[in-house]
Formats: structure tokens, C-alpha cells, sequence
């Protein structure tokens, strides 16, 4: 199963179905065969900058996973993400311009930081839930670029400048560009992530924080500590958020402030959205609508792209409410079905 | 009064206020081992705030609540169910977007142990707890006849049905005593029956003791060993079900009182 409780049953007929285990499971194990193929042999046929445009598709995917995985589970909406995911970017650069730490190795360090962020984030923000804790993320997301602009941080933040990173060369001798190598490790982690994710959906702890989403009271009744999984479970979001962000350090070779303003925090929201809150693949087609749909809006009319961008949101949550979820829904149950 | 086993939970003198308003003013009774007693009065007579007590969602201002004789007036809302007392709530409070297993799973939280990293990482102990949640709660889905709904969305379940997923939730942690706020409301007659039934069975299977407040008189008196009546925040009397309902004050305060 890679739905993490439905947040939209009650409006959903085809989930008054009983799901008998097996349905569309098959359905669900060739597309993911399919869609690993797909992602493994691209950079085969691609050129340079174009698997440089998938890296940071997977990027944002593993970001938007991050997200969906706090709002999908528990229910805490955060517009906030952006913080998290500077916090990794800077801490892969700093890492790699200071002790020459290896790239990979800045990645776990990044979680770490990520995480203890998050967590202690969690605490004030356990007092809020729905519109107020969105602001109140919002508000870490606006203050993140002055913060790392700060005098006292400068030196290490490289401030308005941003800080350069060497870029990281395919290793073994692997017959690759830097390009692929960095596409494949960006993969690679991705699929960590998502494996992970997905494990401690379907655990204990996943179950705890579902139910605390569903009913508080309930769950606190079956001896759920609320206060505590909301916090670990928004340190968990933010740890990957932190990764994302160390992925882009590494991938882009730069880190500037002007990449972690609020509008990078919407756009994670947005892709979350798109994707379908609740369903982790969903998090693939969220990020390829941010990462992609504004090049394609650019194309369209370089003078409109804004508006056509938003026009195409609107189409989508118009017409597919819960996203790219609600399609992966219907094709799995038409499959199941027969 | 007939003989009664050993207390398990023993309410002793609660007081419970709203600024101003006392919805419990020094309430004081026992529960035995193995006993459905029966918690009755009219609207407002406190039922549901002594509940909420138990639960640990209010704090009384004065009094104690012994758990076999520990003090639970320590401890957070969280560790009630872990200590043994489990209960379904007045309106169903199911997980209305989780499935029936996974609502059931939920309910063994308090007496599985796991932490996230190992819960993410599928390590042994995960796998051992997640075999062990998957088989007590398919078991748990048979004795309650809802084994065929188990991979249902709760909230697409009729209402009879859903109570049964929250008994099963709230049996899951194995209490030792079951809170059961109004099971019979919204249920017809023959539901009602079978739920005695059920409630019967549930106590001798389980060895749980059952703390019932019900509305449901008919109820009552047929399953109940024992009942408590409350009014006004009060104890108004206590007893066999045969003594209460020949004893005065309670058929005034059905009967002749304003404040149903």
C-alpha cells in the first residue's frame, strides 16, 4: 500500500469499495518496475542539461515527499519547508568549503541538523494546528534569507554572496558525466528516502501519527503521546527536507539566499498538492509540475508565464482535486477490478 | 447489597468545576474485578465529566482516582491506556479516514513498544511487533464478527458496525477496565440486546471490569452488577440494578425532576 490513509474518503465513491488486499497491487508493483526503468536509463538519452533538469526534479521530489509526509500523516500544514531545506544546503557547503568532508558524507550530517531543527521547531508549533500553524511555519520561511543574511553569520554563510561548491566528479572511473553521477545519487537517495517514508507510514509510529491526525482525543485515548509524535514527526519532515537541500548544494555547486525565500515554500506546498497530500509518488508528479510547467508556461508566452502557470494550477485543482493521487486511484481500481 | 469482589478502581471525593458551574460535586464509588456497573442519571448529572475524569481529560479540583491503588491523577492523558483503563467514546471517535485493521492496530499502541527509527528501518523488533499487532488484531476482528470489513475505510461503515471496530479498538490494549460512554445510543432494540450480549461476553473473555453509563434503562438493568446514580453532580444512590429502580430519589429524578 503506498496511500497513507486517504484524507478524502468521504468525497471519494470508489473508496467505499471494500479494498480487498491484492487489489491494484499488482497494478501498483509493474508501474513502480516501470517507473524505476524509466528513471535509471534517461540519462542514457539525454542530454547533459536535461538530466541536470531531472537532478533537480528529484530534488524537489524528495522535498515535496518531506512535506507530504508531515501533512499526509499528521496533518500539520507547513509553509515552512523552504527553512529546512536551506538549513541542508548550507550545511552540505559549509561542510564541504571547510573540513572537505566528502559530498555523501554532508548528506547525513544535513538530516541530523534538519532533524534537531524540525524537532525543536515542533514544540511552539504544537500549541497551533491548521491556519495558525501554517503561519507561523510561513513566518520561519520569511524570516530564513535575513537570518543567514546576519552579520554574525556571514562568515560562514558567505551572506548576499552565497557560497561555491566544487562539483563532485563520477567516481570508479564510472564511464559517466558528473551530470549522470550526480543524477544517480540524487536517485539513489531519493529512493532511500521514499523506502523510509513509506516504511514508517505502514508502522507503529506512522499508525500513531495517522490517528492523531484523524482524532486527537482518540488517539491520546489509545495511548498515543500526541505532543510527541507531532514533533518527531515534523523533525522527520524537516531531516529530509535538510537533505533535499544538501542535494541542491551539491547539485548546483551554489548556494545563495535568493534560492530560500518563501517562494520556494509554496512551491514545495504547491507540489504537494499537485501530487495529492497523502500519496508519496504523488510527490514525483508534484515536483515535475514546479520544476517543469514553468518552462513549458515560459514557452507558451515568456510575458504571461506567470498567469499561464497559474492558469494550469487552477485546470488541475479544478479538475483533479486530490491531485495526480486521484488518477493513480482510478487507474488502480480499473485495474484491480479485473 | 451483595457481596462484591476487590475494588480496581476506587473514585474517591472528585470534584469537578467550570468556572463557577460544580459538575461534580464529591463523587465517591468503586469498581470491582470482573463487574459491569452501571453509571445512570439524568442529562447533566455529571456522567460524562466523570468519564473525561478517568480518561484524564479534566483534572478534578479535589479528590483522587486509584487505579489499584495508584494515584492516576499523575499521570498525562497519553499513559491512561498503558495503565489498563480503554474506553469508546459517546459519538464513535473512530479514525474516520484508516481502515477497520488499522483502527484496531491503533488501539495496541499502548501495549506495543517501537520507536521511529527502528518502525523506518524494518529492523527485526519492528517486523516481531508488526506480526504480533497483525495477528491480535485479525483475532480481535473475528470475536467481534467484523473480520470482512477489516480493510474498509471506518468512516464508510453504518453506525452499528463502527461501534464494533471501537470496542475492538478499545479491547486491543487488553484493559482491565473498559470505559463504555452511551454504547446503546442510535442502536435499535435488537441491537441493543445483542450489545449486552456482547458486553456480557466481553467481560468474561477479557476479565475486564466495565464502567457503562448509559442512558439505555433497559440496558442497564438486564447487564449491570451494580449502579451508581448521579444527579446533579451528586451521588444519589447505589446499588443492585432491582435497588435502584424501587429506590425513590432515582424514580424522582427521572420521573418528577425538571432537568431531563
Amino acid at each position: 500500500m503506498m496511500d497513507i490513509g486517504n484524507t478524502s474518503t468521504r468525497t471519494d465513491p470508489s473508496a467505499a469499495i471494500p479494498a480487498r488486499p491484492g487489489i491494484g497491487a499488482r497494478f501498483n508493483v509493474i508501474v513502480t518496475i516501470v517507473l524505476l526503468l524509466v528513471l535509471v536509463f534517461a540519462p542514457a538519452f539525454a542530454k547533459n542539461f536535461f538530466v541536470f533538469q531531472m537532478t533537480l526534479w528529484l530534488i524537489y521530489a524528495i522535498a515535496i515527499l518531506a512535506l507530504n509526509l508531515l501533512t499526509g500523516s499528521s496533518g500539520q500544514v507547513s509553509l515552512g519547508h523552504s527553512a529546512f531545506y536551506a538549513i541542508g544546503a548550507y550545511t552540505a557547503a559549509i561542510l564541504l568549503n571547510e573540513t572537505g568532508l566528502n559530498y555523501v558524507l554532508t548528506l547525513p550530517v544535513a538530516a541530523l541538523f534538519g532533524f534537531v531543527a524540525g524537532f525543536l521547531f515542533g514544540f511552539p508549533a504544537l500549541r497551533l494546528t491548521g491556519v495558525a500553524l501554517a503561519m507561523a511555519t510561513f513566518a520561519l520561511a520569511v524570516a530564513t534569507p535575513a537570518i543567514i543574511k546576519l552579520h554574525v553569520f556571514e562568515e560562514w554563510t558567505g551572506g548576499v554572496q552565497g557560497l561555491f561548491v566544487d562539483k563532485p566528479r563520477a567516481p570508479f572511473g564510472l564511464p559517466i558525466s558528473d551530470d549522470a553521477w550526480l543524477y544517480y545519487l540524487t536517485l539513489a537517495v531519493g529512493v532511500l528516502v521514499f523506502l523510509f517514508g513509506l516504511s514508517l507510514l505502514n508502522s507503529r509510529t506512522g499508525r500513531a501519527c495517522l490517528a492523531l491526525r484523524d482524532n486527537p482525543i482518540a488517539a491520546s485515548a489509545m495511548g498515543v503521546n500526541v505532543a510527541l509524535y507531532k514533533t518527531l514527526i515534523f523533525g522527520v519532515s524537516a531531516a529530509i527536507a535538510s537533505i533535499a537541500g544538501a542535494l541542491s548544494a551539491i547539485a548546483i555547486q551554489f548556494v545563495a539566499v535568493d534560492s530560500f525565500t518563501f517562494h520556494l515554500a509554496i512551491l514545495l506546498f504547491v507540489g504537494m498538492v499537485v501530487g495529492g497530500i497523502g500519496w508519496l509518488p504523488g510527490s514525483l508528479v508534484g515536483a515535475a509540475f514546479v520544476v517543469f510547467v514553468p518552462n513549458i508556461a515560459d514557452g507558451i508566452s515568456q510575458g504571461l508565464s506567470g498567469a499561464v502557470f497559474g492558469g494550469l494550477l487552477l485546470l488541475v485543482i479544478f479538475v483533479l482535486p486530490n491531485g495526480a493521487k486521484q488518477i493513480a486511484t482510478w487507474l488502480s481500481a480499473q485495474f484491480g477490478a479485473k | 447489597m451483595t457481596h462484591r469482589s476487590e475494588t480496581v478502581l476506587d473514585v474517591q471525593d472528585v470534584h469537578v468545576e467550570f468556572s463557577g458551574i460544580i459538575a461534580l460535586d464529591g463523587v465517591s464509588f468503586g469498581i470491582a474485578q470482573d463487574e459491569i456497573l452501571g453509571l445512570i442519571g439524568p442529562n447533566g448529572a455529571g456522567k460524562t465529566t466523570l468519564f473525561n475524569c478517568l480518561s484524564r481529560l479534566y483534572h478534578p479540583s479535589r479528590g483522587d482516582i486509584l487505579l489499584g491503588g495508584t494515584s492516576i491523577l499523575q499521570w498525562p492523558a497519553h499513559q491512561i491506556a498503558r495503565a489498563g483503563i480503554g474506553r469508546t467514546f459517546q459519538n464513535v471517535a473512530l479514525f474516520g479516514d484508516l481502515t477497520v485493521r488499522d483502527n484496531i492496530s491503533v488501539g495496541m499502541h499502548a501495549l506495543t513498544r517501537g520507536n521511529l527509527v527502528s518502525d523506518a528501518l524494518r529492523l527485526p523488533m519492528s517486523r516481531r511487533t508488526e506480526a504480533r499487532i497483525r495477528t491480535e488484531t485479525e483475532e480481535l476482528a473475528e470475536l467481534l464478527e467484523i473480520a470482512d470489513v477489516l480493510e474498509v475505510t471506518a468512516a464508510n461503515l453504518p453506525f452499528g458496525t463502527q461501534k464494533r471496530v471501537e470496542l475492538a479498538r478499545a479491547l486491543a490494549s487488553k484493559p482491565r477496565i473498559l470505559l463504555m460512554d452511551e454504547p446503546a445510543g442510535g442502536l435499535n432494540q435488537e441491537e441493543v440486546f445483542l450489545l449486552g450480549e456482547l458486553m456480557k461476553r466481553v467481560r468474561t473473555e477479557f476479565k475486564t471490569s466495565i464502567l457503562l453509563v448509559e442512558h439505555h434503562m433497559g440496558l442497564v438493568m438486564s447487564i449491570a452488577d451494580h449502579v451508581v446514580a448521579l444527579n446533579f453532580g451528586k451521588k444519589l444512590a447505589e446499588g443492585t440494578p432491582a435497588e435502584i429502580q424501587a429506590h425513590p430519589q432515582v424514580i424522582e429524578a427521572y420521573l418528577g425532576g425538571g432537568d431531563a
